[in-house]
């Protein structure tokens, strides 16, 4: 392939633009490796910029090129997809640039975990993802869909992958948003074999999605020689999405949530989205009740007004009392109130601890029938309330040891 | 002759804190640091000459027609010490108007004394080039900072906190000759205010030294009002001359970027972080104080105090500030029985300062004075304060980037470390910069008064703070030692060069006690 006289380009710039850089490359014959960098962090991390880049272009087998570095204090995996991005739009090769996988990033995660809360971060934003797990989502979102312009996604997925691998997210789950199907499929490649824990499935309308994006997954996994779970996180997305929730929550045993997305959803009815939200009551109760008749999580929508913590929290309320477990943000201080509002309250937790309590003195006593006063408790009471604990602990609101403090 | 490097700077010695200082500056002798509260100057202050009022018109009027003419009969000459204030930060008017004058008057050599600089003196810089003026003895930021960051200025640069420059004033280190004070709102006879008129800013306590020990003192003001001036900030028996002028600051310009709440996520979460350890450390009471700056994470740390304080009925005895509307409406909400404040950084803060009693002004002699019975920073639970950069022994520089360039003032940063828990809320990195290092680039205030480091992925506390290290070990906050913080950042960002400077010195840092604690480089 001759590309000589043509430049790749990839990255960010421009003000506002931080914790990111913009890359032009062009392949020559003659000349060497020529490296132009412009830094904020020059005094700091100029030659270590340098250097990184040498060893890219030398990786690919680049012997003669003009690189340009228009840095606005990118971390390093930043500046490796970007170069990895550009050498791509101009050679074929099979090579990738992977960065050392962090320790933090190696971590999985069990179907029945929390998920209250997961943050989207735009897949070709990485300066979002640097700090997202610091605040604490169950989950973060690597948005390679909705939240990347169609000419960016290709550069995006260097940048998602190389997250997934080197990016702390503090034990956040780490989720990936593939494209919509068939498209999403070629996304798989790039985040399947790097420890993802979670792959939401947009616009999903079919259990045959699915099963096209577990036999992908399958596929890689086996290339790869993967052996753990990877879970789904199907998003309904329309009214046929709706009316097929139950057969994609149930289409296999990976699906762990089916979530809801309302603007895409009242776009497909033909109508608008409001915060009374009576346009999305029915598919807002399909979902949960398809996801509990499938035993999974049902996941609600974002709310998408950041600055308004008061509707937000209306929102969440709502959301609980519909029967979801958790819904999505878009914004680092929405988790906060998610968090709070999804938790159980101090009557629930009241009523739980004497739930729990009941069952395990009736277990110390070799009793078959759990009681409470005079009233006999079903077992899918007791698992209720241990789930009601168990979230109140995990959030801090309970301590570990609260039966101590009941005898 | 003396060779011109003789002059700006001689004899370096190594300091108590290890660092290379100069002890001949701009010709003069000065005192290495010695250590904190070491330093104790004896015999007696400073004084200005002996004025009589038999040379004053007995009328009061003290009126003189314009600034030109009150440089000359103030008697400016080349060599002299003239000094200003950022009372209107940076819409002042009159410090650009003065060396204007002083270049058609031919004048050479000044020193300039501001209480601090702003962008809008880079119309200074030709007449730093000229030699109008020799050097600027205070903050040097922006467009100044770059100028002399890169050698290009005369003499040496003097850097000093608001109250060393108040002792520098006070022990006769700098004697001022001429001290020109931009009032908002004056009379005849020279009492002056900072709260009434057109060009309100709030007060005038950065003047107040210059106006006790100048040997001339000038007043300029827009709003010439009949005798009495009420309040009088400044006492018109301290002034020689008033010139009414059409404007004499952009009171607008007072309210920098800096000074609303952040809605950055990262840097409230800072915040909240901040907020929840005072509380977890048990430094938030039924009558405490504290002190946070203008900026984003600082003005929402006391919007966290205030929900405490609001959840428990109780309230803060005083905020010292640097007020805007934030500790106003704590004021006003009965949250605080008082503002003490230094500088209003808003024209809400200059509205409650008018109005109401618990607003009270104050200056750096009652707040931060070195040469006096004690200050009101020491008095203070919790401060918090900025810093550019942190060293893994807690030494903190506000003063240079880390590239080396001078980027900010020291304001009363140094003074407030006098207080009982000083806390720095920063960002671990900025974009892919560390903040924490093996060493600052420069040295401006000692680690030992530097209690708490609170970033967004964790807190360290001085290893000397061991009440506090007890008070926080099962609150559950992510406590770590600065030397993991450090490892952290390096984790994410790589281990950081340091920048490679000249060895030319082109100012130096006092301390409060006006010993010199650092020296900043050239840039190469």
């Amino acid at each position: 392939m001759n590309n000589s006289n043509k430049i790749a380009f990839a990255g960010n710039r421009g003000k506002g633009v931080k914790s990111d850089c913009f890359v032009s490359l062009e392949l020559t014959t003659t000349g060497g490796i020529s490296i132009n960098l412009k830094s904020k962090v020059e005094v700091m991390f100029g030659n270590a910029i340098r250097k990184q880049v040498a060893g890219i272009l030398d990786f690919f087998g680049i012997k003669n090129a003009n690189m340009e570095i228009e840095d606005a204090g990118a971390l390093p995996f930043v500046i490796a997809a970007r170069v990895e991005a550009a050498v791509k739009q101009l050679i074929a090769t099979g090579k990738e640039y992977l960065l050392d996988v962090i320790p933090e990033n190696t971590s999985r995660t069990t179907k029945e975990r929390f998920r209250f809360s997961r943050l989207y971060l735009p897949g070709n934003s990485p300066k979002l993802m640097i700090n997202a797990g610091i605040h604490k989502p169950d989950g973060i979102i690597l948005d390679l869909e909705d939240a990347v312009a169609p000419d960016k996604k290709f550069e995006a997925r260097f940048v998602v992958r190389n997250a997934l691998r080197a990016v702390n997210f503090y034990g956040a789950e780490r989720m990936v948003r593939i494209n919509q199907i068939p498209a999403g499929l070629e996304d798989l490649e790039y985040v399947v074999p790097h420890n993802v824990n979670l792959i939401l499935v947009p616009k999903c309308e079919s259990a045959n999605q699915i099963k096209q994006v577990n036999e992908q997954i399958e596929k890689i996994k086996k290339a790869h020689n993967i052996k753990t779970d990877i879970w789904l996180m199907p998003i309904i997305e329309s009214a046929l999405g709706v009316m097929k929730a139950f057969e994609i929550a149930s289409a296999a045993g990976n699906v762990v949530s089916l979530a809801i997305g309302l603007e895409d959803y009242t776009a497909d009815l033909g109508t608008k989205r409001t915060n009374e939200g009576t346009e999305s009551f029915f598919a807002r109760s399909m979902v949960v009740n398809a996801a509990r008749a499938a035993g999974i999580q049902p996941i609600d929508s974002v709310f998408s007004d950041v600055s308004d913590m008061e509707a937000l929290k209306q929102n969440v309320l709502k959301s609980k009392a519909l029967g979801f477990d958790g819904m999505g943000c878009i914004h680092p201080r929405q988790i906060e109130v998610i968090h709070k509002y999804f938790a159980p309250d101090e009557t629930e937790i009241e009523k739980a601890k004497k739930i729990v309590n009941a069952f395990y003195i009736a277990k110390e006593k070799g009793l078959g029938v759990v009681s409470l006063g005079s009233k006999m408790i079903d077992a899918p009471v007791v698992k209720r309330a241990q789930k009601s604990i168990d979230l109140a602990v995990s959030l801090g609101i309970l301590k570990k040891n609260w039966r101590v403090e009941m005898m | 002759m003396i060779d011109d490097k003789m002059k700006k700077y001689d004899k370096i010695v190594k300091n108590a804190a290890g660092r290379e200082v100069p002890t001949i500056i701009n010709g003069e002798e000065h005192i290495p640091y010695q250590g904190v509260g070491k330093y104790k100057p004896t015999g007696k202050k400073y004084a200005p000459p002996i004025p009589t009022c038999a040379d004053y018109p007995a009328d009061g009027n003290k009126t003189v027609s314009n600034l030109k003419e009150v440089l000359i009969k103030a008697g400016l000459k080349d060599g002299m010490t003239i000094s200003t204030h950022h009372h209107f930060r940076n819409g002042d008017l009159i410090a650009n108007q003065i060396f204007d004058i002083a270049k058609e008057l031919g004048v050479k050599d000044l020193r300039w004394y501001p209480s601090a600089s702003f962008p809008c003196h880079e119309h200074l810089i030709p007449y730093l080039e000229d030699g109008t003026i020799n050097r600027i003895e205070g903050s040097m930021n922006g467009p100044l900072g770059k100028f002399a960051s890169e050698g290009k200025m005369k003499g040496l640069g003097v850097l000093r906190s608001h109250g060393g420059r108040y002792q520098a004033v006070q022990d006769g280190e700098v004697v001022i000759d001429i001290a020109v004070i931009a009032a908002p709102t004056a009379d005849a006879f020279g009492n002056a205010n900072g709260v009434d008129g057109p060009a309100a800013c709030g007060l005038l306590g950065f003047a107040l030294a210059d106006s006790q020990y100048a040997h001339k003192v000038i007043v300029v003001t827009d709003n010439l009002v009949p005798f009495p001036a009420i309040p009088w900030q400044i006492h018109g028996n301290y002034v020689d001359y008033v010139v009414k002028v059409d404007k004499v600051g952009l009171p607008e310009k007072i309210i920098s970027g800096t000074t609303k709440i952040t809605k950055s996520p990262d840097r409230l979460l800072i915040a909240e972080m901040t907020a929840k350890f005072c509380d977890a450390a048990g430094l938030i009471y039924d009558g405490f104080s504290y002190q946070a700056g203008a900026g984003g994470t600082a003005l929402s740390i006391g919007n966290y105090f205030g929900d405490i304080l609001r959840e428990r009925g109780w309230k803060a005895r005083f905020i010292r500030a640097g007020s805007n509307k934030y500790p106003v409406q704590m004021l006003e909400e009965g949250l605080v029985d008082y503002i003490l404040d230094g500088q209003t950084f808003d024209l809400e803060g200059v509205r409650s300062m008018r109005e109401n009693p618990g607003h009270v002004n104050t200056s750096p002699f009652t707040s931060y004075n070195y040469h006096s019975k004690g200050n009101f920073a020491s008095m203070i639970d919790i401060v918090v304060l900025g810093a550019t950069e942190v060293d893994v022994n807690f030494n903190a520089n506000v003063v240079t980037h880390s590239d080396g360039y001078l980027l900010h003032g020291i304001g009363g940063w140094q003074n407030c470390l006098f207080a009982k828990t000083v806390i720095l809320p920063i960002p671990l990195f900025r974009d892919r910069m560390p903040v924490i290092l093996d060493k600052v680039t420069t040295l401006c205030g000692p680690g030992e008064l530097i209690d708490v480091i609170v970033t967004e992925r964790g807190i360290a506390i001085n290893p000397k703070r061991t009440d506090l290290l007890e008070k926080v070990k099962d609150s559950g906050l992510p406590i770590r030692t600065i030397e993991e913080l450090k490892e952290e950042a390096e984790r994410i960002c790589g281990v950081p060069e340091k920048p490679v400077l000249s060895d030319e010195i082109i100012a130096v840092i006092k301390w409060v006690d006006g010993t010199v604690i650092d020296s900043v480089r050239r840039v190469i």
